[in-house]
């Protein structure tokens, strides 16, 4: 792989990797920064909110961004602010998860396909131009509504099965396609002469090679998650109330209020963005810094 | 909040100027109404749907037996009809038929068109879906002495019977289609209404226009309607921006503020209390909902006064009540209400006796999840409510709103698995036979999803069904509503709030407590 | 050539024959059940609910339904919509012109930006330029576009008191009334689309100027406006067409959420309603629909390929 040779060419001073990365990639410095910040704010909501973003008050309904609401509030009273920051939490909890089972599960079928070849590849490849013919959001929605809500510590953990399926053909086929450039190489070929076994030729010498294109797709599709997330609650399909979510916040009262209360949607859909942006910023750089050839 | 106070004063207001048109204006003929119904109907046939979404673009093209005079609800007076007596022993319902009806395509209407209809409803054909057979299963026969008069015998009295032939849904079919193809009216729209079915562009719109040979001189002003299948923000976007001239489903307290702010003196509001009520169904098939004590406690812990008051400002919902909606002649009124359990004003008390009554039981740490459904209006509100209200007896209570698919799933399956669920109940009038089905046992009534079996319930039920003597049949209702709401295996919590903004140039169109009723359009027109 | 093609169109075969039995059988897997959601809660006993459940066929076996529904699908009978008990193709037809309106409107809104900011972008590659249209394509990316269609309604509302027409007008008919009405959701998914193929657009010019025969013209001393005209752009052109195509094909069964914001009678809120219904075999048909637009978009692109680029093995 020219990968590990282009980095090594790009750091002559021998930097840490991390300061080579802000300095080559200003905007995916500010990206990560700001994904930090998000995950911290996030982890730590209960101190930084002002309000539970739980307790409704009947008294101050659908108040305007004040000292005391920064945000306003909802149609139920509840604070905007202190509900984006516990959304935070959903949004990457959810979308982080997601990515991550959909990558993961993409790459081992990537690798598997690419490393078996033949039938096996051909019968893996079939499946998975059946799924990448779905539309995203389309296969989010069925699967969605076949699965119905499975919550596991607070998670719904079928809302995060059914946006990671999407995710897998094509974290797969890119997987298979780089797997598929180091099959052919020699060493390879040597190991499997030297008698070693499948497993170990996988995960000694095909695993390592497919990092980085794995990396890469798993924070893009952080943020395609968090926009499928969105999405599906919006459509009443995701997070359910009470619980904090940024999709929801744009669905059901604040649709009906939005006039009359614009707070309601413009600060969730900046939330929105604004994290999406993030991590697109962030995956979009490593893409640059990695491998620049990847197309996600 | 100031802005809310003083939006509400503007809403009062404009109610006590519209409600009641001072010196009625002569109305204007002409004009196409453009109206929105938030869904869509399955097929034409109004003995098969059940909807609101059916009703509204559906029922101009139609005429019943009688009808709700939508002004004076619950008055009824004749649709086809011109007069009819009820024999003193409440077993025969004799009806005289107007002269010269004509149905859309040129035939006219005799009592023979009659008795087909209600054949089809109370004994359908196979392959014709009824959904409205056991309200006339008392009937026993259907006579036609001559082309003007049909008579309906009784098996035994029925105090509904009456309100039951001014039903909506008893669209009256010509006979003579239904010989040739008993499922005629699935596909077909061809009746004696006001309005002749034009087209239906699925998805988008329904389109009627005025039927030049309507039995009623003079009617209906308007030369057509348009409904457009318009729901949430958008629906309340089009009215706003004066696309379209009402919604008559009804609105959140929110739509209405904000469509009078948008309309300014174009707005018209009309608010009436609904025949329509949130209840709480415990599964009584599973533990510990089993416990009457279980299930009194988490009814005593709803604060349904206070909730009110809060929740009429963000959702349509408003009225405290028992089984029967509060304001309809036969519901218990306030003085008497506020000494049956959950009902007390004072909640504090309440509260002490349900913490007492989970701690006879052994549940005072009781943890179980409320299935809700994912309908933002009023469901969301009333479900948060609800858990707020359990959360201050120290109880944990998980809110899971599920798909409409699901949620109806969820509560009619064969064995279901739910804790305790927020379901509906509907009418399309006052009426104790209709509103208490809810509350008899599973075995009698197929909207019944607590599961128990109460024969005291059901006896004191078939009771005042037969009872037309109002005065009685109001003491057998006290009787049951007492019960019901001891045993809660279901019970009320808010009922709903109708409130209707129009457009000011859309007139002769009167709010009743049922979006069912009163949607013949034949009085509505517009003011140019 | 030849070969090629009909090898390549065989292989769409099974591609679309697992879509129909994946689909068949998740949807019968999913709890719910259509004829009580028509019900919607009425007092309806269980006989009445049988009868209808027999007279819709659900009663049935699974496979037998399947096989069926297949037998029909292959001679191009979707059958009857569950809810509506109308022809499904007729259902999917009268609406399907509003979506492909949509679809290609953004497509062109795309195309006209994607391609010369995504140049632009790739040839000032890290100045200013380069890094504001990356963030604008990134932001393109980032905002939702149901969100950004909520704001533009709010918009025209509050300043002009106005909202985009109810129903559709076909653009033969009165072009007015019928861009009136699509080009506000045009505009908010073709935002997010735009961004998609300005961002191919740079990558996939960046990596052309590093080949060899861009360096060789450029040695030859080619002024580097032609370097760009004649051999970047062409050679780059493939894998945004590509991107574009994939693009267009989602677009047209996937605007579920742009469709409700706008409340447009298009594909995507058939959707969202077949699904919310349990309508089977209207999900089946549209659910095919798509994958059947996607495999076609995909051979097409396929052939473009192997016709302008010489290095593609026709294996």
């Amino acid at each position: 792989m020219n990968t590990a040779a282009a980095i090594i060419y790009k750091i002559p001073q021998r930097r840490h990797p991390a300061v080579q990365f802000m300095l080559h990639q200003p905007l995916g410095a500010a990206g990560l920064a700001f994904i930090v910040i998000m995950a911290l704010v996030a982890i730590f909501a209960p101190l930084v909110t002002p309000y539970d973003p739980l307790t409704v008050d009947y008294g101050s309904m659908l108040a305007a961004p004040s000292w005391q609401h920064w945000m306003g509030t909802d149609s139920f009273g509840r604070d905007v602010f202190s509900r984006i920051i516990y959304g935070a939490r959903t949004a990457l909890a959810v979308g982080f998860l997601a990515s991550l089972v959909g990558s993961t599960a993409g790459a081992v079928i990537g690798v598997i396909s690419a490393y078996f070849g033949g039938k096996i590849d051909l019968l893996i490849q079939g499946i998975m131009d059946v799924l990448l013919s779905f539309p995203i959001i389309v296969l989010a929605l069925v699967v969605v509504a076949m699965l119905g809500q499975k919550i596991i510590l607070g998670v719904d953990v079928n809302l995060i099965v059914a946006i990671g399926i999407p995710m897998v053909p094509r974290v797969a086929r890119v997987v298979r396609a780089s797997a598929l450039a180091i099959r052919e190489l020699p060493y390879i070929d040597a190991a499997r002469a030297a008698g070693f076994s499948n497993t170990r030729i996988i995960f000694r010498h095909m695993v390592p090679n497919v990092v980085a294109p794995y990396l890469i797709m798993l924070t893009a599709y952080v943020a395609q998650a968090i926009l499928s997330e969105a999405s599906l609650s919006f459509l009443g399909l995701g997070v359910t109330e009470p619980t904090a979510s940024w999709g929801l916040m744009l669905s059901g009262s604040a649709a009906d209020f939005y006039q009359q209360a614009p707070w309601m949607i413009v600060f969730p859909g900046l939330a929105i963005s604004l994290a999406v942006f993030a991590f697109n910023l962030f995956g979009d750089s490593l893409r640059d810094w990695l491998d620049p050839k990847i197309q996600i | 909040m100031k802005t809310l106070r003083v939006l509400a004063g503007l809403v009062l207001a404009t109610i006590a100027f519209c409600v009641w048109p001072a010196a009625a204006p002569v109305p204007v003929d002409g004009g196409v109404l453009k109206f929105a119904v938030g869904a869509e109907p399955p097929n034409y046939d109004c003995h098969a749907q059940s909807s609101f979404a059916f009703i509204h673009p559906v029922r101009p093209h139609y005429s019943t037996l009688l009808k709700f005079d939508a002004p004076n609800y619950p008055k009824i007076v004749g649709d086809l009809a011109e007069s009819w007596v009820v024999a003193k022993d409440g077993l025969t319902y004799t009806f005289k038929i107007r002269k010269g009806v004509k149905f859309h395509d040129g035939s006219i209407l005799s009592a023979e068109d009659i008795k087909a209809t209600y054949e089809r409803i109370r004994k359908p054909p196979p392959g014709v879906l009824s959904l409205r057979e056991e309200g006339y299963a008392d009937i026993s026969v259907i006579e036609t002495p001559d082309p003007q008069t049909v008579v309906f015998r009784l098996k035994k009295p029925n105090a509904s019977m009456l309100s039951n032939f001014a039903s909506p849904w008893d669209c009256v079919y010509s006979a003579a289609k239904l010989k040739q193809d008993p499922r005629f009216p699935e596909r077909n729209v061809m009746g004696t209404g006001p309005f002749v079915f034009v087209d239906h562009v699925a998805g988008s719109h329904w389109t009627g226009k005025k039927f030049d040979g309507y039995f009623e001189k003079g009617k209906p002003h308007l030369s057509g309607y348009i409904a457009l299948f318009v729901a949430g923000a958008p629906m309340v976007n089009a009215l706003s921006a004066g696309e379209i001239m009402a919604e008559f489903r009804g609105h959140s307290p929110a739509d209405r503020d904000r469509l009078v702010k948008a309309l300014g003196d174009k707005a018209v509001v009309q608010e009436s209390p609904w025949v329509c009520s949130l209840v709480v169904t415990f599964n009584t098939r599973k533990k510990p909902f089993d416990d009457q004590r279980v299930r009194k406690a988490l009814s005593l812990a709803v604060d349904r006064w206070g909730g009110a008051q809060a929740l009429q400002k963000i959702a349509l919902v408003r009225h405290v009540g028992g089984l029967l909606r509060p304001g309809y002649e036969l519901a218990t009124p306030e003085a008497d209400l506020v000494k049956l359990p959950g009902f007390s004003k004072d909640i504090n008390a309440s509260r002490v006796e349900a913490k007492k009554l989970l701690a006879d039981a052994g549940q005072t740490n009781l943890a179980f999840t409320l299935t809700n459904r994912n309908v933002a209006m009023p469901y969301t509100p009333v479900g948060i409510f609800l858990i707020d209200q359990w959360r201050q007896i120290g109880l944990n209570v998980k809110h899971e709103q599920l798909e409409t698919k699901l949620y109806l799933a969820a509560q009619q399956k064969d064995n279901p698995t739910f804790d305790a669920a927020v379901d509906f109940n509907c009418d399309y009038m006052d009426e104790p036979n209709l509103q208490l089905q809810k509350y008899l046992s599973h075995d009698k009534s197929a909207i019944n999803y607590a599961g128990q079996t109460d024969r005291v319930l059901d006896d004191l039920y078939d009771k005042q069904s037969g009872e037309i003597d109002k005065k009685k049949r109001i003491v057998l209702l006290r009787d049951f509503e007492k019960r019901a709401l001891e045993q809660n295996y279901t019970i009320p919590t808010i009922w709903w709030h109708r409130i209707i903004v129009t457009n000011s140039k859309l007139k002769g169109w009167s709010i009743t407590p049922s979006h069912y009723v009163g949607q013949d359009l034949a009085d509505v027109w517009l003011d140019q | 050539m030849l070969r090629y093609i009909l090898q390549r169109m065989l292989m769409m075969i099974p591609t679309l024959l697992g879509v129909a039995i994946l689909c068949f059988f998740m949807l019968r897997l999913m709890p719910g059940d259509p004829v009580q959601m028509m019900m919607d809660g009425a007092n309806v006993s269980k006989h009445v609910l049988d009868a209808e459940r027999a007279r819709l066929g659900l009663d049935q076996p699974i496979y037998i339904q399947f096989f069926k529904w297949l037998g029909g699908a292959l001679t191009g009978d979707f059958g009857y919509s569950i809810w509506t008990g109308k022809p499904v193709l007729y259902e999917i037809g009268i609406r399907l012109e509003l979506s492909l309106q949509v679809a290609v409107m953004a497509t062109v809104l795309a195309v006209l930006l994607a391609l010369p900011l995504g140049t632009l972008s790739a040839i000032y590659k890290d100045t200013w330029i380069d890094q504001s249209i990356r963030v604008f394509s990134i932001a393109g990316l980032a905002v939702p576009s149901f969100w950004l269609g909520m704001v533009i309604i709010l918009f025209l509302l509050t300043w002009f008191s106005w909202i985009p027409p109810l129903t559709f007008t076909p653009f033969m008919q009165n072009p007015k009334a019928n861009l009136l009405q699509l080009i506000w959701p045009a505009l908010a998914v073709g935002y997010r689309y735009s961004a998609v193929s300005t961002r191919m657009m740079r990558s996939s010019i960046l990596e052309v100027l590093q080949e060899d025969y861009i360096r060789t013209a450029r040695a030859k001393g080619v002024y580097e406006r032609l370097v760009i005209s004649r051999h970047a752009l062409r050679n780059a052109l493939l894998p945004v067409i590509t991107v574009i195509g994939i693009e267009f094909a989602f677009l047209v069964g996937g605007l579920v959420v742009t469709e409700q914001v706008f409340n447009l009678n298009g594909i995507g809120k058939l959707f969202v309603l077949a699904v919310s219904r349990g309508d089977y075999t209207m999900i089946q048909a549209l659910v095919l629909l798509v994958s059947v637009v996607f495999v076609l978009v995909n051979f097409a692109i396929d052939l473009l390929y192997a016709v302008f680029d010489p290095r593609i093995r026709y294996r």
